[in-house]
């Protein structure tokens, strides 16, 4: 499964996170068709970041605003509270500073939706066990030596830092690697992909 | 190129006539002075639909002119200056879009400009025409988009000093554009961009012929102009695309002559550059319109350009290229910036390649796609909003 079928498969539960009419920021937005869709099914209105050139150019292309740049740079000038939610979709694991990240995605937008593969998941503990390789699967389709995910984590990483950071997980949806939503059961060994809603501790 | 054009080839516009129109209610210009009565050339291409919601503006650079695309004759050698991007099925599709460009005020291509006659004296303006801004020369072609009875644009669009033209129109009639195009361009002209444009009219102004501007009917500071546009053609140049176009490589000769004649092909280049440049364009004409260029600041009366951009309600798309030093990356990444403060939508798109700053107007696959699309979402916006 090539990366952007991969990613096109949790767009359908995003979508579900995403409330009608509401501004919606996607960083590593990738040729925008989340956007385009969340524009389009739920009348959302759509800005989108990313680094790869050919990518923009088919944002544009969809009639989705798009800036072309790292997503930090991307967010910098957004006044806070620009945006209604803030999508980071299989990508937090490839950011160099994941915390500076979803602090700034939650200084410019309300919500932010947080996907990415998780290290805990059994067949990957396994594998490493077994092995004795850096685990390769679907969602971890890279060899050690040229793999962009360098902050990778588990859920209850995840869980954790959101925690320290005085972050409310608002709502999941846990999906096996092939994006069948599980429960809450034993999430750190199950779950492959993991999709949090996540906000600033109210109070807090 | 070929020596005449294929007036047949179903892409170009084919045969255009450049039109004139006159107002006479002066322009009250930036510098406190006057201009009136103005002359403004321009073309059109394409039709206006009956929903009057096609019309595309295009504003040409430094020593561009109202002639975009097409030929005025079956002996031109050469089209207009955008005609990989004008025309019909081009990006800027003249099936679908109308679309007109105008010679700029203080111009030399039948525009009013210094050549043009002091109505008071009966003679050559020369320095007694009005010092202008970029600002000075969108109210007069905004003049002219009433006069053709459109209330609001599809699109303004530019590269480079034209580019400045589409800011200053989308800050100064943001409810008379639905969109926006600025490419390799800057809402503030850099210290080393006047720095340059000022080398370029001391080399005009040290020419014995320029007499104070008042060279007309006698013989023209060539020399000062030609070593103008050479210093140009560096700026628009990238050391990348000067050293895989030229090297160190002698022009028609073996080895050093040891004197000062043209040894280097890019001298070469240079001087061929330098001395057609003289055959189409005025001296004083580009001291008027650099000077326009360097006092370009759209932060100028505010406390910073997010204030500046505050009116704007045009959508935009702002591109630069990779290679590009005189109106780098970061000036167009800063324009989209202070729009995204402003809630604007803005696309910024960087297009990696070698060839500089004249790349806006070289042939890119890139560019062409990044138009074609924006245009298209920007009409669909339109026509929605319109509903």
């Amino acid at each position: 499964m090539d990366s952007s079928i991969r990613r096109r498969l949790d767009y359908g539960f995003i979508q579900t996170l995403v409330p009608q009419g509401t501004r919606v920021l996607d960083l590593g937005c990738g040729d925008g068709q989340l956007l385009a869709l969340l524009e389009e099914n739920k009348g959302c209105s759509v800005r989108g970041v990313d680094i790869n050139e050919e990518a923009v150019l088919r944002c544009i292309q969809r009639g989705v605003a798009v800036y072309h740049g790292d997503m930090l740079e991307g967010m910098r000038f957004y006044r806070d509270a620009a945006f209604d939610v803030v999508i980071l979709s299989q990508t937090l694991q490839q950011t160099s500073d994941p915390v500076h990240v979803i602090e700034e995605m939650l200084r410019v937008g309300q919500t932010a939706i947080i996907s990415f593969p998780n290290f805990g998941y059994w067949r990957v503990r396994l594998e490493l066990l077994f092995s004795g390789r850096m685990p390769k699967s679907n969602l971890l389709p890279y060899e050690w030596y040229d793999t962009p995910n360098v902050h990778l984590c588990t859920v209850t990483d995840f869980r954790k830092l959101c925690d320290q950071l005085g972050l409310d997980i608002t709502r999941e949806i846990l999906l096996t690697p092939s994006f069948e939503p599980i429960s809450d059961l034993a999430a750190n060994w199950r779950t492959g992909l993991a999709i949090f809603e996540v906000e600033r501790r109210s109070g807090g | 190129m070929g020596n005449a054009p294929n007036l047949d080839d179903a892409r170009t516009v084919g045969l255009v006539k450049p039109q004139t129109w006159t107002f006479e209610e002066p322009l009250a210009l930036a510098s406190g002075r006057h201009l009136g009565p103005v002359t403004q050339t321009y073309e059109t291409y394409g039709t206006l639909n009956a929903d009057r919601d096609n019309a595309i503006l295009i504003f040409h650079a430094l020593s561009g002119d109202a002639h975009v695309a097409g030929y005025h004759s079956p002996e031109d050698r050469k089209p207009g200056w955008w005609e990989i991007m004008v025309g019909p099925g081009k990006p800027f599709d003249t099936d679908q879009y109308f679309v007109i460009c105008a010679n700029v005020i203080g111009g030399c291509q039948g525009s009013t400009g210094p050549a043009s006659v002091n109505p008071e004296t009966g003679e050559p303006y020369g320095l007694d025409f009005p010092i202008l801004t970029i600002g000075d020369m969108v109210k007069a072609q905004k003049r002219l988009i009433d006069h053709l009875g459109i209330d609001r644009l599809l699109t303004v669009a530019g590269g480079s000093m034209g580019g400045m033209l589409v800011l200053d129109w989308a800050v100064r009639y943001p409810d008379r554009a639905a969109s926006a195009i600025a490419i390799a361009t800057s809402a503030r002209h850099s210290a080393q961009g006047i720095a340059f444009g000022e080398v370029g009219r001391q080399a005009i102004m040290a020419d014995p012929n320029w007499r104070d501007g008042n060279y007309y009917g006698k013989s023209v500071p060539r020399a000062g102009l030609a070593i103008a546009r050479m210093v140009g053609h560096i700026t628009y140049l990238s050391e990348e695309q000067m050293r895989a176009k030229f090297g160190r490589r002698l022009q028609d000769r073996e080895a050093f002559g040891y004197d000062f004649e043209t040894e280097f092909q890019v001298e070469s280049y240079l001087r061929y550059q330098g001395h057609k440049f003289v055959e189409r364009f005025d001296a004083n004409s580009y001291l008027y319109i650099t000077k326009a260029i360097d006092y370009f600041d759209l932060t100028h009366g505010h406390r910073s350009l997010v204030e500046a951009l505050a009116e704007v309600e045009a959508e935009f798309m702002v591109v630069s290229f990779s290679s590009d030093w005189l109106y780098p990356t970061a000036e167009s990444k800063a324009i989209v910036k202070a729009l995204h403060a402003n809630g604007v939508p803005a696309s910024f798109l960087e297009i990696p390649n070698a060839y500089g700053h004249d790349a806006f107007l070289l042939p890119s696959e890139r560019l062409s796609g990044a138009i074609r699309g924006f245009l298209a979402n920007a009409h669909r916006h339109q026509r929605r909003k319109g509903r």
